[in-house]
């Protein structure tokens, strides 16, 4: 369900002056400038390469800012197999990574496990962590992770940033 | 110096603790059947016969045989470029042996993973953790009784496991059958 408006904008009728909701605001903000975190951990962490990379170019969708450091990312892509091993890792890269934050699950094995039918292989990431967007594919095609990206785009869109804030300011005082 | 010549200058300082060398297309094993003198003979093998490479080492469980365990080490020499292969047997009720640490210091790891997948522990290793599954891990999950999809294990704060859904596999895909139907990936008993 779809709780904003776009922000529209005819400079011609409105002059300098754009009349829209805090919360479809914050949202656009929020929605064009998603920093990812690549939590590169297979195969799929090449595709993200490619995704990053001229010939995809993740930076038409305002995510080229791929941050190495969990305090500075939006958004984690969790690309390739969690073992569980790594599970704990990937868990606390996670808790590390400040509010807003979204989960992208890229390729077969970060979102079931894949054909990792095994001991070792935590049959989908989401058993630790909460994902938004599921990629299928083994890996996914480039175009594949940008669509995952713009949904997760569409999805903050329809946040209600303001209304969630002001709950959580009532709740606090 | 032909790799046989090896084997035998191997046989003449140890005797009857080494085995006959077996001979299977050009490449030579030999059998040790004190485990506990692995590190003397390895020693011996690096200094004197110049196998200064250790390639790899690997264990087998012979699963309802006595002894279970079959430690085996490749070894290899950069000067004269030759290989030998030595094995040696460890009982299930002792599944210790001495580290070859000493000799080869690449063997650290080799053997850590062997403790850590089959539960052989290696005595003088220095820094016998497991190093593929976490610390606190109860199984040793490359053991022929332990199933592929793994068991159930919880270690709060640190990490859990679940059994993996197979839904009736594990699959197999046979190499040169006659149609798809024989090749393709199905469930398939031993016998077939």
């Amino acid at each position: 369900m779809r709780t904003n408006t776009e922000i529209g904008y005819d400079s011609k009728i409105e002059g300098d002056v754009i009349v829209t909701r805090v919360d479809a605001a914050l949202n656009w903000f929020r929605k064009n400038s998603v920093w990812p975190m690549p939590m590169g951990l297979a195969c799929c962490a090449i595709e993200l390469m490619a995704v990053g990379a001229s010939r995809f170019d993740i930076s038409r969708f305002g995510s080229e800012v791929m941050r190495f450091s969990p305090r500075q990312a939006d958004c984690m892509i969790v690309a390739g197999t969690v073992t569980y091993k790594m599970a704990m890792c990937v868990k606390r890269i996670y808790d590390q990574m400040p509010e807003p934050r979204w989960v992208i699950a890229m390729g077969a094995c970060a979102s079931t496990g894949g054909m990792y039918r095994s001991y070792a292989v935590l049959q989908g990431v989401d058993n630790i962590i909460p994902v938004d967007v599921y990629v299928s594919g083994c890996p996914p095609r480039p175009e594949a992770v940008l669509d995952a990206l713009i949904k997760l785009q569409d999805k903050i869109g329809r946040q209600p940033v303001l209304t969630e804030l002001t709950a959580l300011a009532a709740l606090k005082s | 110096m032909p790799p046989l010549e090896f084997a035998q200058q191997l046989k003449t300082k140890f005797g009857p603790v080494i085995s006959e060398p077996v001979e299977f297309r050009g490449e030579i094993t030999l059998h040790l059947s004190d485990a506990g003198r692995i590190a003397e003979v390895g020693e011996f093998a690096k200094t004197v016969l110049g196998f200064d490479y250790l390639v790899d080492v690997s264990s087998v469980d012979n699963y309802g045989e006595d002894p279970r365990w079959t430690v085996v080490y490749h070894l290899r020499s950069l000067k004269h470029g030759n290989e030998l292969r030595l094995k040696t047997d460890v009982s299930e009720e002792k599944s210790e042996l001495p580290t070859v640490m000493t000799v080869w210091k690449t063997a650290n790891w080799h053997e850590r993973e062997i403790y850590d997948m089959m539960g052989i522990r290696f005595s003088g290793h220095p820094d016998l953790r497991r190093i593929l599954m976490w610390e606190g891990y109860p199984y040793f999950p490359l053991r022929k009784d332990f199933p592929l999809a793994g068991k159930p294990t919880d270690l709060p704060g640190v990490a859990f496991t679940k059994p993996a859904p197979l839904e009736g596999g594990p699959f197999v895909t046979v190499a040169g059958g006659e149609d798809a139907i024989h090749r393709e990936p199905r469930v398939r008993t031993p016998e077939e």
